[in-house]
């Protein structure tokens, strides 16, 4: 496992908290939420949440001493299969990315509203998983199920070494 | 001759693909043309031969912002024709469910997609910059709505808890209940964002329109009420297809309608408040007045401000349809289908949305017709840029393309759901 450049940081009183974001009768799109679940088992102490990516309903998740993940399918077009890591506090999360619109308001928009509003929490870091099938379906693409394992350990590592930093 | 085109490729801060194009010629207006050219959809067709129970969750797909609009068109079609009526506890679950559907929907077009062009500000992103506080305000009512399209619904964004005859699951009194502190705060909110989008700077812009829109005798229309214009069209749903036609134009995947006999129709915040004024609850009509809204309103770039009296509406019923709910007994009416014709008209939060389903004995799906609010608007839409530009050639192209996108948004349209099919040009020569 390798540590990110640039690990969560850790701070008193928030949560670590994992937002899994998609449909998971959207073939690719499950790809957040099943990230999302295996988290809940396999970190004790990280809180899980289901998103359907709506973003007033996204900013209303965290809390600004909280440590976040986003997790969530997107298309850029990378191979299926690709993971961006976007830190929010280092980079604008670009709109075109992410495979979802309720009239432009979802995952991007309400990452650099709460940037504007002042109300991002602590830490958050986008995990984009390129995905390549989007239709009605409950089963994921083998590009994209196939590094499902490896984005769960590198969240998992990023919440480990935030609590080593503790 | 010299020839000026206003283009806009891409429209912004609408749901779905369409575009604009005017062109000038000899400093005459020589065409303007609202093309919508989303790809065809045809959900109507993969509809037939899906059984009738499937045609909610299956239009419920057509729009993520307006899913309820399509759940009981759909829903109120099938019982018209298995002869259903659902107990008074079900009818107030749906209405409060539309509720927040017009909650999170005009909020949303309000403060995030509307607002910004009267500020001229590129979107909603940059205007928190300056109003922090009304954009914060307007994300809390527009999670309270999501809250109660949740509860009902199931989720947020596509609902899947509604089924013919009523709903799979409905919600506890205490859960019901655990809303009401949020929805009292969103009333007072509502009342705040009208006096917000009161303060905007508002082009005088009064027009002639036919208003369409849903009447009921006793309550401001959502899920039910005769189809009628301000033009004297009184008649029942079923009868739509009669007194509104569509056509098709080449620019467009999106069918045109037109009353039938007349000229084009309105639908929408406009049409539903100046024909129902009466039915608007107390808060409602005191924050109209204040707003300094008569009775009727015909200029739409004051839609924002209906929209956000129609905002205080929905919140004040919410309230009204918690505190008085009881759990019914069963939370659906079984329904055996039998072959015949129904029709569903609903207010969506952009105006009617009509279904029409025929089925056989066994409630296979023989044929269907569902036409959007948008689709219905766009050639008002049209109409609405041939009166704005004409006395406004000498204006700069920028600020003509502005305001033109600014009037499109007047219909809060939503593309992708009436993409049977936007993109502006100006083209001066």
């Amino acid at each position: 496992m390798t540590l990110p450049e640039k690990a969560v940081p850790d701070v008193d009183g928030g949560r670590r908290l994992v937002i899994g974001v998609g449909n998971v009768y959207r073939c690719d799109d499950a790809v957040g939420v099943v990230v999302a679940r295996r988290l809940r088992n396999r970190c004790r102490g990280v809180c899980v949440a289901e998103a359907s990516g709506e973003g007033a309903s996204l900013m209303a998740l965290w809390r600004a001493e909280d440590d976040v993940v986003i997790v969530d399918a997107v298309r850029s077009g990378a191979s299926a299969g690709v993971v961006h890591r976007l830190d929010a506090h280092v980079e604008p999360i670009p709109s075109a990315f992410f495979n979802y619109s309720t009239h432009a308001f979802s995952v991007a928009e309400a990452i650099e509203m709460a940037r504007v509003l002042g109300t991002l929490p602590r830490a958050l870091v986008v995990y984009g998983i390129e995905g390549s099938r989007f239709e009605a379906g409950d089963v994921m693409s083998s590009a994209v199920s196939g590094v499902v394992d490896d984005v769960v350990e590198r969240i998992a590592g990023e919440f480990a070494f935030s609590a080593s930093e503790r | 001759m010299r020839t000026r085109t206003i283009n806009v490729d891409y429209l912004a801060r609408v749901e779905g693909e369409g575009a604009l194009r005017i062109d000038i010629k000899g400093g005459r207006l020589d065409d303007v043309k609202f093309r919508i050219f989303e790809p065809p959809r045809f959900f109507e067709a993969f509809l037939r031969g899906r059984n009738y129970t499937e045609a909610p969750d299956i239009t419920a797909r057509i729009c993520g912002i307006c899913p309820v609009a399509y759940l009981m068109g759909a829903v109120h079609a099938m019982e018209m024709i298995g002869g259903v009526t659902v107990p008074t506890p079900i009818r107030n679950l749906r209405r409060l469910l539309y509720c927040g559907e017009w909650i999170e929907s005009h909020i949303l077009h309000m403060a995030m997609l509307h607002a910004p062009d009267f500020l001229k500000y590129p979107d909603a992103i940059a205007m928190a910059q300056d109003h922090p506080d009304e954009v914060k305000m307007a994300l809390k009512l527009k999670k309270i709505g999501n809250d109660v399209m949740k509860l009902l619904g199931g989720r947020e964004i596509h609902p899947i808890n509604v089924r013919v005859g009523g709903f799979y699951r409905v919600p506890t009194r205490r859960e019901m209940r655990a809303m009401m502190d949020d929805l009292k705060w969103a009333l007072d909110a509502s009342i705040k964002m009208v006096k917000f989008v009161t303060s905007l700077p508002f082009l005088e812009f009064e027009q002639d329109y036919e208003f369409v829109c849903l009447k009921h005798p006793d309550e401001y229309p959502l899920n039910e009420g005769r189809l009628v214009s301000n033009n004297g069209m009184d008649v029942p749903i079923s009868e739509y297809d009669a007194v509104l036609i569509e056509k098709h134009v080449p620019h467009s995947t999106a069918l045109h309608t037109y009353v039938n006999g007349g000229g084009t129709c309105h639908v929408g915040p406009l049409a539903r408040y100046s024909i129902n004024y009466d039915q608007l609850t107390p808060l409602a009509k005191e924050a109209a007045k204040d707003a300094g809204l008569g009775e009727t309103c015909r200029n739409p770039f004051q839609s924002i401000i209906v929209r956000g009296v129609e905002t205080v509406f929905a919140c004040e019923e919410a309230i009204r349809l918690v505190e008085e709910y009881e759990e019914p007994d069963r939370p659906f009416v079984q329904m055996e289908p039998r072959a015949g014709t129904g029709y569903g008209c609903t207010e969506a939060p952009r105006g009617i949305c009509y279904h029409r389903y025929t089925i056989d004995d066994a409630g296979l799906i023989q044929d269907a017709k569902i036409v959007s609010p948008t689709a219905v608007n766009q050639k008002v839409i049209e109409k609405d840029l041939w009166h704005y530009v004409e006395p406004n050639l000498d204006r700069p192209d920028d600020e003509l393309q502005w305001e033109c996108e600014q009037a499109i948004r007047n219909y809060d349209p939503c593309i992708s759901c009436s993409a049977h099919f936007l993109k502006l040009e100006v083209n001066r020569s």
